[in-house]
């Protein structure tokens, strides 16, 4: 059983500011059904441009739920150049502090300010978008968020970021990745970053056979542990067109998921042009 | 009220348990090996607890092995039988949904040069039949396959199985830690060749289980020293969680009617009752043990249900993620397909001979409440279209 503190007890059995506001301002949604944890944040702004009203909905376990609920209750008040600088710290703080393993669900409410407030500014749906090199293909998570996560809450265990972010929690075929993400952030000196060599124009039958390597090499592992399978059906310009199978592919939320990451798979050992489609 | 429905996961120590155990922790602290009266009586009453489990099983007393429990037994059928073969069979055949203590010795083995098959289960859970018998080649050193589930309930034709895989020359071995004490189980009759149970599943006590090994198996013991339990097991004897196992096994003998009447008829009740009562309920499984009801609700999560019961005083279990301090899940779940809007919200209630109607009735009152609060909160049900990142954190 977890060790949740009285505060995380009480925000989760009487959550404060649940619901949906139907006329807000922005709307920050983070997380999926597939993988356990999902957030709405939705918030309100008065006169003087302070947030009047901030409600969440909230799918997840007792600490996903009490940290919505204690980043509603933070956030009220603020002005959005206030509540940018929430840290996932600070929600773990205003709770009482997290257990380890949970550190992610602080993460994910910051994660849904941010991308509330993104949808404020830009009127841009609230989606957080893949920015980047995909790290961990079983969540989704990028270098980026690594990166972050590592520099604002000191890590430095391959252990520490799973809990923060959940990157290398599922197969574990990123671990070495992980390290070296580490190993970079925390200043262990790296060489030079060399500049990219120059792209040369791909055949077809190249740009196949790097295709077919790649989901091989880097999205088969990971759906073969859970009984899915991929299979390239097509390559027609740069539209890739793919087949899922087992598993993966009865969960229409979890083939959204994987469209995307695959997607950024190809483009990161492919061509930035590819976009990938289901049959 | 204080309800206990995860049975699968422990069970409460037997009254007549205890009371058997009390004197081996006092005055009966001999050692069944000396050669005195101190010892010497004690012997007797460890092949008597012998005798009483072998009887469960429709089994000679002298083809049973105490162990520390399942995990142990596990250990020792699989790896046992691996290195008496001596490299000579190098392919393992099991199922995705074993418990881990069988999986983490496949995955081990496996790491270790051996073949490994892990048999896919359908919808319900069940094995193709003629997949398994497929599966199994000349190379076949063993075949692990459990009798039932500890997180659905569902079981396996372990009759059936037995016979396919002994028809291809195949060691079989069954984690029947879940079965034992819930199912008839006749030995004499199925030709099984180990078969792993523990103490604590069947209101004897923690630290002891046993490992059947028919007569004529060859096993290589894990822990060597002493000559206990036929040279198969060296450690002096945990005396006292042997009477206690001995005595639970006896009592579950004399129970079994029991639960698969009783215990069966409540579990269908608390069945009936939640899918009824709740919103997007589903059933996981078919043909189950008589005590143990899966069931996954829409769009919520498993560890939440797991709090709101607490407070309630109701135990039960989850394979949702969260639950579990892994991040997916649980891999059964995910065997069997289970969609993922349900898999994070699949609620294990598992019952035992000690639980009441009134008991049950509390908690189908009471879970329809617990589904809706969580219901009203989860983005997937109010509001509008998910349209965030499938990308989570």
């Amino acid at each position: 059983m977890w060790d949740y503190t009285d505060k995380v007890k009480d925000h989760f059995r009487n959550p404060q500011n649940v619901g949906y506001i139907p006329d807000a301002d922005g709307v920050g949604e983070v997380g999926s059904l597939a993988c356990g944890d999902a957030l709405r944040l939705m918030f309100r702004l008065d006169e003087q441009g302070r947030i009047a009203d901030a409600r969440f909905q909230t799918f997840g376990c007792g600490s996903a739920i009490a940290s919505s609920s204690a980043l509603t209750e933070m956030i009220k008040g603020m002005t959005l150049e206030e509540a940018e600088r929430v840290t996932n710290q600070q929600i773990a703080d205003f709770l009482g502090g997290l257990p380890e393993q949970k550190m992610h669900c602080s993460v994910m409410g910051r994660e849904a300010l941010e991308a509330a407030i993104a949808n404020y500014r830009t009127g841009q749906t609230g989606a957080k978008k893949i920015e980047g090199k995909v790290v961990c293909i079983c969540f989704g998570v990028t270098e980026k968020d690594i990166e972050r996560a590592i520099r604002e809450n000191h890590l430095s265990s391959v252990e520490e970021i799973t809990n923060y972010t959940k990157a290398g929690g599922g197969c574990g075929g990123c671990t070495d990745e992980i390290l070296e993400i580490l190993a970079r952030v925390t200043g262990t000196p790296v060489e030079e970053e060399a500049p990219p060599p120059p792209k040369k124009r791909m055949t077809n039958i190249e740009k196949i056979r790097l295709i077919q390597e790649t989901l091989e090499r880097e999205v088969r592992p990971v759906l073969r542990k859970d009984g899915g399978d991929i299979e390239l059906i097509d390559v027609d310009g740069n539209t890739v067109i793919v087949s899922m199978r087992g598993t993966c592919a009865m969960c229409r939320v979890a083939s959204y998921t994987l469209k995307d990451v695959v997607e950024a798979k190809l483009r990161e050992f492919v061509l930035d042009e590819l976009v990938v489609v289901e049959e | 009220m204080q309800v206990y429905l995860d049975n699968n996961a422990t069970t409460q120590v037997a009254p007549e348990v205890v009371e058997a155990m009390t004197s081996y922790w006092r005055e009966k602290y001999g050692n069944p090996s000396s050669m005195h009266a101190f010892g010497g009586g004690i012997a007797k009453e460890v092949d008597q607890a012998r005798a009483q489990v072998a009887s469960l099983l429709g089994a000679h007393a002298s083809e049973i092995v105490f162990t520390s429990g399942g995990s142990e037994s596990d250990n020792l059928g699989i790896r046992g039988t691996v290195e008496a073969l001596a490299g000579r069979k190098r392919h393992i055949v099991t199922t995705r949904v074993e418990h881990p203590a069988v999986r983490g010795v496949c995955h081990h083995l496996q790491k270790q040069g051996y073949r490994l098959t892990e048999l896919p289960v359908d919808g319900d859970g069940s094995l193709d039949l003629d997949q398994l018998a497929n599966a199994v080649t000349p190379d076949t050193a063993i075949v692990s396959i459990m009798w039932a589930n500890n997180e659905t309930g569902v079981i396996f034709p372990i009759e059936k199985i037995a016979r396919i895989v002994k028809a291809r020359g195949a060691v079989f071995h069954t984690d029947a830690v879940q079965a034992v004490g819930k199912l008839p189980i006749d030995l004499s009759r199925v030709p099984i060749d180990l078969l792993s149970l523990s103490g604590h599943k069947l209101h004897g006590p923690k630290g002891i289980g046993a490992l059947y090994v028919r007569k004529g198996t060859k096993l290589v013991p894990l822990i060597m020293g002493g000559h206990q339990e036929g040279g198969k097991r060296a450690g002096t004897e945990n005396v006292p969680a042997i009477v206690g196992l001995g005595t639970a096994c006896d009592l579950a003998r004399r129970h079994i009617a029991d639960e698969t009447g009783r215990v069966r008829a409540l579990r269908d009740r608390l069945q009936a009752g939640l899918l009824a009562g709740c919103k997007g309920a589903q059933l996981n499984g078919n043909q189950r043990l008589p005590n143990t009801l899966n069931i996954s609700f829409e769009f919520v999560e498993g560890e939440a249900i797991l709090l709101m019961l607490d407070d309630l005083g109701i135990a039960a279990s989850s394979g949702s993620a969260c639950a579990s301090g892994s991040l997916e899940p649980s891999h059964v779940m995910r065997a069997m397909g289970v969609p993922f809007t349900m898999a994070h919200g699949s609620i294990r209630f598992s019952l035992s001979r000690y639980n009441t109607e009134e008991e049950i009735d509390y908690v189908i009152e009471h879970m329809p409440g617990i589904i809706d609060r969580l219901r009203e909160m989860s983005p997937f049900v109010g509001g509008p279209e998910w349209r965030g990142t499938p990308l989570p954190h």
